[in-house]
């Protein structure tokens, strides 16, 4: 067996050495890319403001989950007519949603569009 | 100008007009987004226009600009997020010029107006909706319908998914508007320490001694205020980048 040439009519099997010495580029690649995102995803978060930032982040996520909530509730009881009720139950639900934005953004939830694979 | 830390943010009429009684004067916030605009598109022009194979150093500073706003774009998006580079690269220069501009003394910071960084995250979320629409139609709507949800919750989850994707421009620009608001009010504060405790009577030699501390606060402060400057401009595009993710891969 003497693989001198790659040509596109050779049918012979590449041999075990080379599988491997391709296995090891494509790791080493594929290392090379892993750790240049992570760099880049550390370079976003961390610095002097780090904590303050994640502070900022999950407060307005929270923040934005209640407004929107209510803009709802409201908007629906201006339509409706049915003050009280839509803002009671809109900024319920909106809470929710803030507490769901927060865990989002901390990691502990699945995105919404992660959850999405089997459709 | 007046030593109190909100007047800082008073937006003036400084041409009036009113066209069929909207009120579209032009103020100095609309004033400051022109420099603003104006001061890129000239960075941009003056800096590419020699073209040289071995960059100088506009030339770098401008590619530097171009390959940070397509790395962060194709690395959260793909290489198909590349088609709305136009918008991402715009946007990001647009708040960071803008950012940057406020810190100038005597300067309008465009960004600490809520209704502006409001319009901006709009446009996105507007670019999202409708590029997801048009491109996955109704199966965009599996965004805000999680599978195997039981249909009595059904009705329960679907309004929460719908208000928590509806945040998320309020969240964008309230996070951006509050840091610089809120960076420049504590700027502010620190620097009225100064001339108040110079000017105090009753303290004697004693006032500008201590009038350091606030100084010395003052100048960490600025520094501070230049790094949030970029980072909210990083981080605001990051977001963009991650909306735009879900316009073009709902079910990735």
């Amino acid at each position: 067996m003497s693989p001198d040439e790659n040509g596109p009519g050779d049918a012979q099997r590449p041999t075990e050495a080379e599988l491997s010495e391709r296995k090891n580029r494509l790791v080493r690649s594929l290392e090379e890319r892993t750790t240049k995102s992570a760099a880049a995803d550390k370079e976003g978060s961390s610095g002097a403001g780090h904590g303050y930032a994640q502070a900022m982040k999950l407060s307005t996520e929270f923040v934005a989950g209640i407004l929107v909530g209510a803009a709802i509730g409201w908007m629906i009881d201006k339509g409706f007519g049915t003050s009280p009720w839509g803002l009671i139950v809109f900024l319920l639900l909106g809470f929710v949603a803030g507490v769901l934005n927060v865990l989002r953004s901390a990691g502990l939830m699945a995105e919404q569009k992660d959850r999405m694979n089997d459709g | 100008m007046a030593n109190d830390p909100i007047s800082q943010f008073k937006i003036i009429n400084l041409v009036p007009i009113e066209v069929g009684g909207l009120d579209l004067s032009f103020t100095n916030s609309a004033l400051f987004m022109v420099a603003t605009t104006a001061v890129v598109a000239t960075f941009l022009m003056l800096s590419t226009g020699g073209r040289g194979l071995v960059p100088g150093r506009w030339q770098s500073l401008a590619e530097m600009s171009y390959e940070f706003v397509a790395n962060t774009l194709r690395s959260s998006a793909g290489n198909e997020g590349m088609r709305f580079f136009p918008l991402v690269f715009s946007l990001f220069m647009f708040v960071l010029i803008a950012n940057l501009i406020g810190m100038f003394p005597y300067f309008f910071t465009v960004t600490s107006h809520l209704i502006v960084t409001f319009a901006l995250a709009m446009l996105v979320i507007g670019t999202v909706m409708i590029y997801g629409f048009a491109k996955h139609g109704l199966k965009f709507l599996k965004l805000f319908t999680p599978d195997g949800v039981p249909p009595a919750l059904f009705f329960l989850v679907t309004p929460i998914e719908i208000i928590s994707f509806l945040s998320r421009p309020v969240s964008l620009s309230v996070r951006l508007f509050a840091n610089m608001l809120a960076g420049h009010i504590t700027l502010k504060v620190f620097a009225g320490f100064v001339t108040s405790l110079i000017a105090a009577e009753g303290l004697g030699i004693f006032g500008p001694m201590v009038s350091i501390l606030p100084l010395a606060m003052t100048v960490a402060l600025t520094g501070l205020e230049f790094l949030v400057a970029f980072l909210q401009a990083y981080v605001f595009t990051v977001l963009t980048c991650m909306y735009l993710n879900d316009a073009l891969h709902p079910s990735h």
